[in-house]
């Protein structure tokens, strides 16, 4: 019995041709559990076979385990593959989306092959998986390509095996496979096949915007050069600065936008074909609008055979961004797209192949040396990893649904977790659906019943809400906790460490909004040993959208009731006069402004404070342009100036970082007339010291760097030098997401901990 | 404790502790009164505890609201408003004057709603032992409408009729609370409704369902009936009345006006022949002047109201756990 990523990848062809190459004889066969192989032979043969098995697996495949059992001989005379069995207990491993291999590509673009432009063409080393996959175990009759029956052609490569197509299960052909068309607005077709590709290029050449269906959901297209068209489909889908990704024909052109580095290569070229966030070259000729103001550009390279006959095409960068209305779920279905993307797109380039699993593009990003996880979504969802026993222990089971935004469940069964796809905002009544249904598919698809469910303290996420609803015994798991136990499961740490769990706002374990907290962590224990000094958010939720006000409450906590007079800084003066009168009072008297320790509302109150943003169009815009700037500073020597701060350490309870005597000197520099980029610099360099500061005092060997502040990399950076600086070993979540995208990992082991420690 | 909001804790503590020990066919029917048989007549009787602070306030004060509070409960079951008990928990050293002014409020507020007191109760407790004033009212009225009103008579298909704008009681209870001086001062919404309920009854209108929208808003209301009902309620953003300048003061205070209190608004579940109809009576009469259409029951998922936004977007509304505390991390 082998486990692992081991069905879809070509696994069953390659064990018949080992076996059929050494003379052993017997039958494979895919089950619910993983592929079983039964072989006969002279055991020197068998050995040799099972070294020709561990050694020589193809590229996709990825065997967690390998069960060996001494049986009976049965006398048979050749090496057959059995049909697929539906079994109960599940331990298959899902397989991602695979982008397309270069031996298809040649296909695709070769006049005489018979997939001459054909965009289906996959093999077993390539092409679509989760977002096909009906049900487990993988088989085509499981998939959306049952719609298709395979013709004589496709039917004979299928089943020979020594074809590189010899049981791939979507695989098609222009004879027997999906078509594509091209629709304008009203679903009317335009151009159909191989006319459909050249037709859309031809709209977007013309600065139009074009609605195409992809792998796990629909882009929209527009020509990234073209700050117009740009213009246009930034109004269209109501999204004023949040920075589009690319679309970029091959590497050649990545590095033409972008400083590029190996490991960022790989990343590009890797067979999740994510997108990479790099360096922007200061010529790139990519228009303005795509990513205003910032010095990061999001690439990724075609991955579905439709992108790279487009791309080719085009021959130049275009914006691929989600199909779908600002924080909406993304468009899978062309019916759908019609309707919702109808005021967006100017036409759609669409086909039949039904979507059954949504997944927008993954992000990634390299980072002290290593890649991260921004947002795990098609090509790295759905995630297993296998986690340290000594760690994690063996039971139970758990279902960790996440946070509230970026949510993603996890599942946690002995000691693999899978972590389902990105299911984005569950702000919408459709989100929150979409969410429910993978929450199911993560069980169903598993064949099994977690036997608690973990979920945020937070009372009114919607996580916390389906949690409840689904009536089994409920951890709830302090936010940042779990930001930093996201990071602990994926190192295999048991502590003791400090975990520095920074991020906008998670509901804290006294009912207090935290987001500046220095934990200490070891297995099921925790505390909470520092946190950044509190200030009042004017307005509660609304202040995580609108900087001045996160600024308003810092300069109030700092200046008191005066600071809501200082009309000459620019939050304030973004108030009139009779709505400072008001806020003043809500200070005051504590109306609709809890109390918080955020990292990130700080983040965005000091860049109010510079005048970057004082009303946020998208998460994180504030703090986004805060780095930019920071990364614009050419003050020598300005990344060893921290500004002051003081650690106060109250007669009990945790320590207390003071950032007044900081905001002070910003104030002063600000009146000195000094750069702003340089205060920039010296504000993400105070806030690493700050970090760098406890983790000495404390004097744990490890520290681990989690949640949403934690995507800044200057302050990654910065924080991490000055911490090993202090002799601390730095970890970052990298298989799972620094922001709330890693919180159900964190969450599935924090609830194992506590789970098992209460019944010893 | 936080169970004061109105919202989910409050609820969890009716439905854990209180409801259970008290279990009866009448009190399941989780309505704003009781409905019953006595005597050949069909009554409605209803009860509610009045702590507001502060005691007066722009457009009213704690005598009105307890007056209005008993009266609408009651038309809220079809019913006709007859007879009020009124008990008084005084903390000793409560100005006398305070007192006189809320009395002559009750009675003017009772006169206006053609109800009368008719029995009561008066205790004054020591300093410390209460905050200034409580008062109870208590409310017997006869039935009205020919058929069942309440969540178990709400059909899919039914429309929704809100009778006015959204949000003036909350605000101005705020700002006099909190001394927020807003550009323009707001009032209090507090009015009695059985007046524009009665012309709704006696022409006859397909009336499935009445609630008035008091603590936790127009959200609260509307996701503790389609829990009760069973059914789906889809609401349109853009027609729900908010005035601006209790809008501008939301937005500056970071509320949603879906979950801010009102004491003179109502919901009518009303079947859709009458609808066009129900909207005329409503608008000829001062305290529904502003009635409107605002969404809509139908059949998919139970219990979850969903509302529709300006740019299409559907969220679903939640029941909050008491103060709305940021989700965005
Ligand atoms: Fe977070
Ligand atoms: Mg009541
Ligand atoms: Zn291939
Ligand atoms: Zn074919």
């Amino acid at each position: 019995m082998i486990r692992g990523a081991v069905q879809g990848v070509g696994f069953r062809p390659f064990i018949y041709r080992t076996a059929t190459r050494l003379g052993v004889t017997g039958h494979v066969e895919n089950t619910g559990e993983g592929v079983v192989v039964e072989a006969e032979g002279a055991p020197s043969l068998l050995e040799a076979f099972a070294q020709a098995l561990a050694n020589d697996a193809p590229v996709q495949a990825h065997v967690r385990s390998v069960v060996r059992e001494v049986l009976q001989p049965l006398g048979s005379r050749n090496f057959v593959i059995r049909d697929s069995v539906a079994g109960r207990a599940r331990s298959a491993v899902v397989l991602p989306d695979i982008a397309a291999c270069d031996a298809c590509l040649a296909e695709i673009f070769d006049p005489a092959n018979r997939r001459h432009l054909y965009p289906f063409t996959n093999c077993t080393d390539c092409g679509p998986r989760y977002s096909i996959l009906r049900d487990l175990p993988y088989d085509r009759a499981r998939t959306t390509m049952a719609a298709f029956p395979m013709c004589a052609d496709c039917a004979r490569e299928y089943a020979d095996p020594g074809d590189r197509r010899f049981h791939a299960e979507p695989t098609a052909c222009p004879v027997c496979g999906p078509q594509m068309a091209l629709w304008d607005r009203d679903g009317r077709v335009i151009a159909a096949d191989g006319d459909a590709i050249e037709e859309a290029a031809g709209l977007l050449r013309g600065g139009g915007i074009v609605a195409i269906k992809g792998i796990g959901g629909f882009h929209l297209f527009v020509d990234a050069r073209n700050g117009e068209a740009v213009k246009v489909l930034r109004a269209r889908k109501r999204r004023p600065a949040k920075p589009f990704a690319l679309m970029v024909p091959s590497l050649d052109d990545a590095r033409q936008l972008c400083d590029v580095s190996v490991d960022e290569e790989a990343l590009l070229a890797s067979s999740a074909a994510p997108i990479v966030l790099t360096r922007r070259l200061s010529g790139a000729e990519v228009a303005e609008e795509v990513a205003p103001d910032q010095r990061v550009l999001g690439l990724m390279l075609p991955y579905a055979p439709l992108h790279h006959m487009l791309m080719r095409s085009l021959g130049f960068p275009v914006v691929a961004t989600s199909g779908n209305v600002s924080d909406e779920p993304i468009v899978t279905d062309e019916h759908d797209a019609l309707q919702r993307l109808h005021a967006i797109a100017d036409a759609f380039l669409v086909h039949d192949r039904a979507i059954a699993r949504p997944a927008e593009d993954s992000v990634m990003r390299v980072i002290l040396g290593a890649s991260q996880a921004i947002r795990r979504g098609r090509g790295l969802a759905p995630l297993s990893l296998t986690l340290d026993p000594g760690v994690v222990g063996e039971c139970p089971s758990v279902l960790a649904l996440g946070g509230h935004l970026k949510a993603a469940a996890t599942l946690l069964r002995g000691t693999e977790a899978i972590v389902g796809a990105h299911a984005g905002d569950l702000g919408t009544l459709d989100a929150e659906r979409r969410f429910a249904a993978t929450l199911e598919d993560l069980e169903t698809l598993h064949g099994m019943r977690a036997d608690i469910v973990a979920c945020d303290l937070h009372p009114d996420y919607a996580t916390t809400r389906i949690a409840e609803s689904l009536r089994r015994p409920i951890i709830r798991v302090q936010h940042h906790l779990a930001h930093v136990a996201s990071a602990m499961a994926e190192h295999a740490l048991g502590g003791p460490l400090l975990g520095v769990g920074w991020d906008g706002t998670g509901y804290g374990a006294d009912g207090a909004i935290w987001g500046g907290e220095f934990l200490r962590v070891e297995r099921g224990e925790w505390s909470r040993v520092a946190h950044l000094r509190p200030f009042r958010l004017p307005g509660s939720e609304v202040a995580a959208r609108e900087p001045r006000r996160a600024a308003l409450g810092m300069l109030h906590e700092a200046l008191g009731a005066h600071a809501v007079e200082r009309s000459d800084l620019t939050p304030v003066s973004a108030f009139s006069a009779a709505e400072r009168v008001v806020l003043g009072r809500m200070l005051e008297r504590g109306v609709q402004s809890p109390w918080t320790t955020s990292a990130g509302r700080l983040f965005d109150a000091f860049a109010a404070l510079l005048g970057l943003v004082l009303v946020a169009s998208h998460e994180g815009e504030a703090a986004m342009r805060l780095e930019a700037l920071a990364a614009e500073s050419e003050v020598e020597g300005a990344a060893t100036m921290s500004y002051p701060f003081d650690i106060v350490a109250p007669r009990e309870g945790p320590l207390v970082i003071d950032w007044v005597p900081m905001l002070r000197a910003v104030l002063r520099d600000r009146a000195a007339g000094v750069a702003r980029a340089e205060i920039a610099m010296r504000i993400h360099v105070s806030f690493a010291a700050m970090i760098a500061a406890v983790a000495a005092r404390l004097g744990l060997g490890m520290a681990v760097l989690s949640g949403g502040c934690f995507q800044s990399r200057l302050l990654t950076e910065l924080a991490a030098a000055r911490i090993e600086a202090e002799g601390l070993t730095v970890f970052l979540a990298r298989a799972v997401p620094p922001n709330d995208g890693g919180l159900s990992l964190g969450q599935a082991l924090w609830a194992r901990w506590t789970a098992s420690k209460e019944k010893s | 404790m936080a169970h004061g909001g109105g919202g989910r804790l409050m609820n969890a503590l009716i439905e854990t502790v209180i409801r259970p020990a008290f279990a009866n066919p009448l009190l399941d029917q989780r309505h704003d009164g009781a409905v019953f048989e006595a005597g050949g007549a069909r009554l409605a009787f209803t009860t509610d505890s009045y702590v507001v602070k502060p005691l007066f306030f722009p457009g009213g004060d704690i005598g009105s609201l307890a007056v209005n509070g008993t009266v609408n409960d009651l038309a809220m079951c079809g019913a006709e408003p007859l007879y009020l008990s009124a008990a008084f928990i005084i903390e000793e050293g409560f100005p006398i004057v305070d007192l006189r002014r809320v009395v002559a409020s009750m009675e003017d507020a009772a006169r206006r709603a053609s109800v009368s007191f008719v029995t009561g109760d008066t205790k004054v407790v020591d300093r410390g032992k209460g905050d200034a004033l409580f008062i109870n009212t208590a409310g017997v009225g006869t039935v009205r409408a020919k058929s069942l009103v309440g969540p178990a008579a709400v059909k899919p298909g039914d429309v929704l009729i809100l009778s006015g704008d959204l949000g003036r009681h909350g605000i101005a209870i705020m700002a006099a609370r909190e001394g927020l001086a807003f550009e323009t001062a707001i009032a209090s919404d507090c009015a009695p409704l059985w007046s524009p309920v009665r012309r709704l009854i006696e022409a006859g209108i397909e009336v499935h369902c009445l609630r008035d929208l008091t603590r936790g808003g127009l959200a609260s209301a509307l996701i503790e009936i389609a829990e009760a009902a069973a059914c789906a309620i889809k609401l349109d953003e853009t027609t729900i009345p908010v005035q601006p300048e209790v809008r501008a003061a939301c937005e500056l205070l970071g509320l949603d006006p879906l979950y801010v209190a009102n004491e003179g608004r109502f919901v009518a579940f009303v079947a859709e022949a009458d609808v066009v109809r129900a909207l005329d009576l409503l608008a000829g009469d001062d305290v529904s002047a502003g009635a409107a259409v605002i969404g809509r029951v139908t059949a998919e998922e139970r219990g979850a109201v969903a509302i529709r936004g300006a740019y299409g977007a559907i969220r679903r509304l939640t029941m909050l756990s008491g103060e709305q505390l940021p989700r965005i991390c």
